[in-house]
């Protein structure tokens, strides 16, 4: 049960609409950017707004939610984000990715592959990929509109040109079903790969910018890059301290005042189930050897 | 020559209102061939130019273009999409002010390399050589492919932006006032090249100009512009050394001879 | 090629110079001139200074507007009229069939001598190398020092502009010359390297028309003379 004063999820029946018809339409062109009503809500802007919108605007009373901040459940606007829709909506929280049907996402696609009836919900600070090196909206709008990208191509030459290599490290631009270059949000390049094909739906929300675009499900998604400087993710020489994964996004930590440091993945869940299942695996391996 | 039309202009007309741009404009244009358009400031070439090359609408009359399957097109008739196209493979346009014809944020090499990633290259290898080619056509060092516009003379810039219109090998191209601004010898320098790739490529071309100049020595054939229409229009060395219309004896007379 | 043919024939052409600036004057020229020059000769226009002997060659050059009358070109075996047409069919006959060697050399900045040679023959199609070995020969003939051939030649003396100016008119062996007052500011030797250029171009079959001053040239290259006097205009 939710608080009282307030409707469910926060949002009124006629904007939870509104959002929900903009998602629609941004479903059925994916990666297109579709405008959209944004209101004013209890948090200010850069603060994950446009993805609240859309999760208030899909959440039903038998929806498990988690909610993530750079791969944590338990940083301060994952916590904030949680309680406020426990408050406004009284819908089941949880921290483990298998159990939720709604993720609200700030910078990570959780490591744990997701499952069809899943649906990710992005925070996305500037949805428009060409916004820098376009700053006018008309022309951008006309750009997408008529597929002229080049641009965008030249950004990354320019990276070559300066770097020697694709310098984009999050945010890495990618074509959508082959039509829509779209921003998959500040995502680190190495969860690209998971945009591709999901059986999830994947919902993208700027509140200041008042935009929504889609990845539906199994959908194409390609990182750009050149025939002789391909996309390729980055990898670490050391497993997670905590849990020994070799395959997650590894955060750095420093731990003491000395400056000594720890690798351990981003992603807080993940890393919990892994060393949860190795103590499971502990006593039977103890009894075998 | 081919002698099958390029361009074709049929009354051509631009008012802003009550005011006339231009008007009456017919003229046809073949391959290899540089048409100068000169007349005073306020005389219609900017807004014929801009009519030409799609930045603005007529209000009367057709531009028919030969496309490179052969067929000739009502450019107006084309939707926004196509024209773009046109624009950046077929066309090209070369704006007075460089800052308005190149990203003055991207490498000299990125400005000339967009316009083949924009038709779909994907190699960087390659892109990148075919930008230093014409960079060195336009005669200047590859080792400045990497730097920015910014930190060019105004005369270098300009022969960027021709290099970045040049790419992908147009047929015809556009170009208001490409020496305005420039100093005399920089000038020299940049019709001495466009002279040079006009010749070589077997470009046409459109030039709006005020600097009697420069059509002498690009432009094959002349139209004298005044008060939105054209005067006169013929031969270029027939008209600068026996104009018959009283506006371009005007014109003519009044340039200094040093 | 038949030696007879006639190369470029003139029927009736007009002239007149209309000076707006000037309130409208006229200066009426030339309002019957008819000649015709066949492959082989050269015709001399003779005539007072004045007269409107640069003016008529100017005029069958397309440099200067005809007000009525007809030039008629052979142009790859076709007879073309040059009074009226299209720009560009002027300037296909320039390129390939009516050479003009006008008084004065008209310099282009920072293009070289031995480029402004070359020209015609690019604009042929010739090659490069070709088209540069044979302005190379060409301005040898002429006595310009090869220290010259790369440098632009607006700082040349008269003389040197002249001989450069020539050898451009002379390098693409056009079937139709036009020559004015070639020999204007050269020595004797150098009149000598000309007429041997005329006669050469003579003995190719080309039919020339020209304006001399200098006696001694006219009379070892004319075949026939056309005085401008008997088509001008009773004043």
């Amino acid at each position: 049960m939710h608080e009282p004063g307030y409707n469910f999820a926060y949002l009124d029946e006629q904007t939870k609409r509104m959002i929900r018809r903009g998602l629609l339409k941004a479903v059925a062109i994916p990666g297109h950017q579709v405008p959209f009503g944004s209101r004013e809500m209890p948090l200010p802007y850069g603060w994950g707004t446009g993805g609240i919108q859309i999760t208030a605007a899909i959440l039903g009373r038998s929806d498990v939610l988690k909610v993530i901040d750079q791969g944590a459940d338990d940083t301060t606007n994952a916590v904030s984000i949680r309680r406020f829709f426990a408050r406004t909506a009284g819908v089941r929280t949880t921290e483990r990715t298998r159990e939720a049907t709604v993720i609200q996402t700030r910078h990570r696609i959780p490591e744990t592959p997701l499952t069809e009836g899943q649906t990710l919900v992005f925070q996305v600070p500037i949805p428009e990929p060409l916004r820098w090196m376009e700053a006018s909206e008309r022309e951008t709008r006309a750009m997408h509109a008529l597929q002229e990208y080049g641009v965008m191509r030249v950004s990354l030459y320019e990276d070559v040109a300066r770097h020697g290599r694709i310098a984009k490290t999050y945010d890495y631009p990618v074509t959508v079903n082959e039509r829509y270059i779209m921003s998959p949000s500040p995502i680190p390049k190495f969860d690209n790969p998971k945009l591709d094909r999901n059986p999830a739906l994947q919902l993208f929300g700027a509140g200041r910018e008042r935009r929504l675009y889609a990845v539906p499900p199994y959908t194409r998604v390609k990182s750009l890059d050149f025939e002789d400087h391909p996309f390729h993710v980055e990898t670490w020489d050391q497993p997670c301290a905590l849990c020994g994964s070799t395959t997650s996004f590894l955060d750095e930590i420093i731990t003491d005042d000395a400056g000594t440091r720890m690798m351990v993945c981003s992603d807080t869940d993940h890393c919990t189930q892994r060393r949860a299942e190795a103590e499971d695996a502990e006593p039977m391996r103890r009894v075998a050897s | 020559m081919s002698s099958e039309v390029l361009l074709k202009v049929s009354g051509l007309e631009h008012r802003y209102g009550k005011h006339v741009g231009c008007t009456d404009v017919s003229f046809d244009l073949y391959p290899g061939e540089v048409l100068g358009i000169v007349g005073e400031s306020g005389a219609g070439k900017s807004t014929l130019l801009k009519c030409l090359a799609t930045q603005i609408e007529p209000t009367a009359g057709t531009v028919e273009y030969r496309g490179r399957d052969g067929v000739m097109r009502d450019i107006f008739a084309l939707s926004e999409a196509e024209r773009r196209l046109l624009l950046r493979t077929d066309w090209g346009l070369v704006h007075q002010n460089p800052r308005d014809g190149l990203r003055m944020g991207v490498s000299a090499g990125g400005n000339v390399g967009e316009c083949l990633m924009a038709v779909g290259e994907r190699h960087y290898g390659q892109i990148r050589e075919q930008a230093g080619h014409w960079l060195q056509q336009v005669e200047i060092d590859l080792d400045r492919i990497d730097h920015m516009p910014e930190t060019f003379s105004g005369g270098m810039q300009q022969r960027v932006q021709i290099a970045r219109n040049l790419v992908t090998r147009p047929r015809l191209m556009f170009m208001d006032e490409p020496t305005g601004g420039l100093d005399v010898s920089v000038q020299a320098r940049l019709l001495d090249l466009l002279r040079r790739l006009v010749g070589e490529l077997g470009l046409s071309a459109i030039v709006v100009t005020h600097d009697l100049g420069v059509v002498r020595l690009l432009a094959h054939r002349l139209m004298v512009m005044q008060a939105g229409r054209v005067v006169e229009h013929g031969l270029t060395d027939q008209v600068l050394d026996d104009p018959q219309h009283p506006y371009s004896q005007l014109l003519v007379s009044s340039i200094l001879r040093v | 090629m038949n030696e007879k043919q006639i190369l470029l024939e003139v029927e009736n052409l007009e002239k007149r110079f209309t000076l707006h600036m000037q309130g409208g004057v006229s200066i009426p020229v030339f309002d019957r001139a008819s000649l015709a020059v066949r492959a082989g000769e050269c015709l001399i226009l003779s005539g007072a200074s004045g007269a409107g002997k640069s003016t008529l060659l100017r005029c069958l050059y397309g440099n200067y507007l005809a007000q009525g009358g007809h030039i008629r070109v052979r142009h790859h075996g076709e007879l073309v009229d040059l009074v009226g047409a299209e720009p560009r069919v002027v300037l296909d006959v320039r390129r390939d069939t009516l050479g003009y060697v006008s008084q004065f050399l008209r310099v282009i900045p920072r293009v070289t001598t031995v480029d402004l040679v070359m020209e015609p023959l690019l604009l042929r199609g010739v090659a490069a190398d070709e088209a540069r070995e044979r302005a190379e020969a060409l301005l040898a003939q002429l006595n310009i020092p090869r220290t010259l051939w790369q440098l632009a030649p607006a700082t040349f003396s008269g003389g040197e502009q002249q001989r450069v100016n020539i050898a451009r008119g002379f390098i693409a062996e056009y079937p139709v010359m036009l020559l004015d007052e070639p020999t204007a500011s050269l020595d004797a030797d150098n009149r000598k390297v000309v007429i041997r250029l005329i006669h050469d171009a003579l003995a190719r079959g080309a039919a020339i028309i020209g304006i001399f001053h200098d006696a001694e040239v006219r009379d070892a290259v004319g075949s026939s003379a056309y005085d401008v006097q008997q088509a001008r205009i009773a004043a």
